[in-house]
């Protein structure tokens, strides 16, 4: 394959030359076609598609929008944002100039200092959601992570842990939903909340769904250390903590970042739905709100929130991947 | 110095199989002295390499034990280096980080930072990779990693260097190459070194003497034949030697022999396995006499697996 490259590349060196960017430079033309134009050309088709198809269907709120109504409903979208904004930045204005008047007139006097308190805008809903999400994933891995570690290398703790997790492990995040929110509305009581009890509900689902990919993969991924390797640990007498951090943590990297992965995957789905479900904000508050709305842009709407939230799915999972190249050992493995 | 150095005496080693066990060796009995170069040689599967691995205390021999300097060896210890067959470098660490790991273990406390560095680089000029210190095991060659292999056991000053086929894995000029720097560093540093192979120049031209397998289930120690040949020893110069020629035909015809009588070796160990399977209540006496034969041809394969 590499000969074939090779001879490919001296012909259309010949030919074209072109000024291309980063990575790009190497790539001979027919190259570069193949792997920039392919990945347009689906996108276009389905869109074409989409575009044809869509109009055909009419529901209660009118035709199933196509892809340029889904933009001007996310142009809509940016506008309600902004305008949103100036709203606020006009709010904290006008109350610095009542306040000052107040303070001009009689320094002694009380001034209030609220907080803006309007509605969240389509793009505060994707920060909750990918805060909400980060916070359970994170939490969840710090968990499991260990967890796993530790069933990976003793056979006794796997044995005692792993009937819980395939018991667990094909439970709906969904149906844990309902406990949490009793538990977290009954344990979590102060005057001066740190978080929301809403975001303890989303967090604390994602939480339970993330954990046991990821002690499944890393429990797996300790326990394939290869015995050459817990040989010459044996041999230089490793305490068990030098054992773990030299020898079992590099070896079970990759797996563990595929449980960590799947584990993200998992959790950004689980959240929206449990937006959904729950009612705390976020972008799948922002779906059923919309759906709840009923109104002729409500589709459009809905439809720009789908596709925010695959892409940042898969952004999310770009961002994972990144971080294994960093922590990985291995650079020379394909990372897919 | 202490007249035998390392004693293995009467080991036996029993692997668990399903109905029984495995004897994988019966009664081994060696002694080494200070400063000898042992080589262990045997048909693949006698059990050579457990013999390697029951001296460095990866596993615990049934019946019988080690001693060294007079202290009986019942786990894995840094005394006991061991250079393994596939080099066993941690891949995510450089040759230097690779030794490193192992003076840091070992000399924690004992040796101050700048200590450390001169020694590592010292082991790593005996091997001679001084030049590629820093690169990662997946960036040299075969040799070389088992070169840092080596540099690694020696860098925990061991009391005897173990060997497992360590060249085994490697090309004929290459490994010639490795033999010549192992026989070096014995020179200067006269350690002990206990060495598996199955290639009979290699036995022949390294050490001061060959202990001779027989074939296994139950292998022991067949002959052990002295090599006479001065040190330093040449390759070229060796090998037009008599009495070269006549170790390597001794250690040839002991092989060849115990090759032609493996069909004895296996009904001997029958009987073995017909004590160890009558405590086996499940075991299905009609079809003892049929399955007999698998079975000792399942624990061959399992203790190839093993070793």
């Amino acid at each position: 394959m590499n000969t074939e490259s090779t001879a490919d590349k001296m012909i259309y060196d010949r030919e074209i030359t072109l000024r291309l960017p980063g990575f790009l430079k190497n790539m001979t033309a027919r190259q570069l076609l193949i792997s920039v134009g392919t990945p347009f050309m689906g996108v276009l088709i389905f869109l074409f598609l989409w575009a044809v198809l869509a109009p055909q269907v009419v529901t209660s709120l009118g035709a199933v929008p196509g892809p340029k109504q889904v933009y001007s409903q996310f142009t809509n979208l940016v506008d309600e944002h902004n305008a949103e904004r100036e709203k606020e930045v006009a709010f904290y204005e006008r109350q610095e100039i009542r306040n000052t008047k107040k303070l001009a007139k009689n320094p002694d006097a009380k001034i209030k200092v609220r907080s803006y308190t309007g509605n969240p805008t389509f793009f505060d809903q994707i920060l909750t959601s990918i805060i909400t999400v980060l916070a359970g994933f994170i939490m969840a891995s710090l968990i499991a992570i260990p967890i796993g570690i530790v069933a990976g290398l003793s056979k006794t703790v796997y044995a005692a842990i792993n009937p819980l997790v395939q018991i667990f492990k094909p439970v709906s995040p969904l149906a844990w939903l309902p406990i949490v929110t009793m538990i977290v509305s009954a344990t979590y009581v102060t005057s001066d909340p740190m978080f929301d009890k809403s975001f303890l509900n989303s967090a604390i689902t994602v939480l339970l769904c993330c954990l046991w990919p990821t002690i499944i993969s890393t429990a797996v991924g300790v326990t394939n250390v290869s015995k050459d390797l817990e040989n010459v640990s044996q041999v230089l007498r490793l305490s068990w903590w030098t054992h773990v951090r030299k020898i079992v943590l590099p070896s079970a990297i990759p797996m563990i970042f595929t449980g960590l992965r799947l584990s993200f995957g998992i959790a950004w789905m689980v959240l929206i739905a449990a937006e959904m479900l729950s009612q705390n904000p976020g972008l799948g508050k922002f779906v059923w709100d919309e759906f709840q709305n009923g109104s002729s842009n409500s589709l459009g709407r809905i439809m720009v929130a789908v596709i925010v939230i695959g892409l940042i799915g898969f952004l999310l999972d770009r961002a994972m991947l990144l971080l294994q190249k960093k922590v990985s050992w291995d650079k020379s493995v394909a990372l897919r | 110095m202490l007249k035998s150095h390392l004693e293995i005496t009467g080991v036996n080693m029993d692997f668990p199989i399903p109905g029984g066990y495995y004897r994988a060796l019966e009664e081994v009995n060696l002694r080494v002295k200070k400063g000898e170069f042992v080589s262990i040689i045997g048909h693949s599967g006698c059990g050579k390499s457990t013999v390697l691995n029951v001296v460095a205390g990866l596993y615990q021999a049934t019946k019988g034990g080690i001693v060294l300097n007079g202290k009986e060896v019942t786990e894995p210890g840094p005394e006991r280096a061991m250079v393994f067959q596939n080099h066993s470098l941690l891949p995510w660490l450089t040759a230097y980080e690779n030794v490193e790991l192992a003076v840091k273990t070992i000399f924690k406390g004992k040796k101050s930072k700048s200590e450390m560095k001169d020694w590592i680089e010292h082991n790593m000029k005996l091997v001679h990779m001084e030049h590629a210190m820093d690169k990662r095991p997946d960036e040299i060659s075969g040799g070389m990693k088992q070169r840092v292999g080596i540099a690694r056991a020696l860098a925990m000053e061991p009391e005897v260097l173990l060997l497992d086929e360590p060249f085994g894995a490697l090309d004929a000029l290459t490994r010639a190459h490795l033999q010549d720097s192992v026989m070096e560093i014995q020179a200067d540093l006269g350690n002990t070194i206990m060495m598996v192979t199955h290639d009979v120049d290699e036995a022949v031209l390294l050490s001061d003497r060959i202990v001779m397998m027989t074939n296994g289930p139950s292998a022991t120690v067949g002959e052990i034949l002295e090599v006479n040949l001065p040190r330093p020893r040449e390759r070229l110069a060796v090998s037009e030697m008599p009495e070269y020629n006549h170790c390597r035909h001794e250690v040839l015809r002991f092989l060849y022999e115990r090759h032609g009588k493996k069909d004895k070796k296996v009904s001997v160990a029958t009987e073995t396995k017909e004590k160890s399977v009558e405590n086996t209540p499940d075991f299905d006496k009609a079809k003892e006499k049929n399955s007999i034969k698998k079975v000792v041809d399942f624990a061959q394969n399992k203790i190839e697996k093993v070793a």
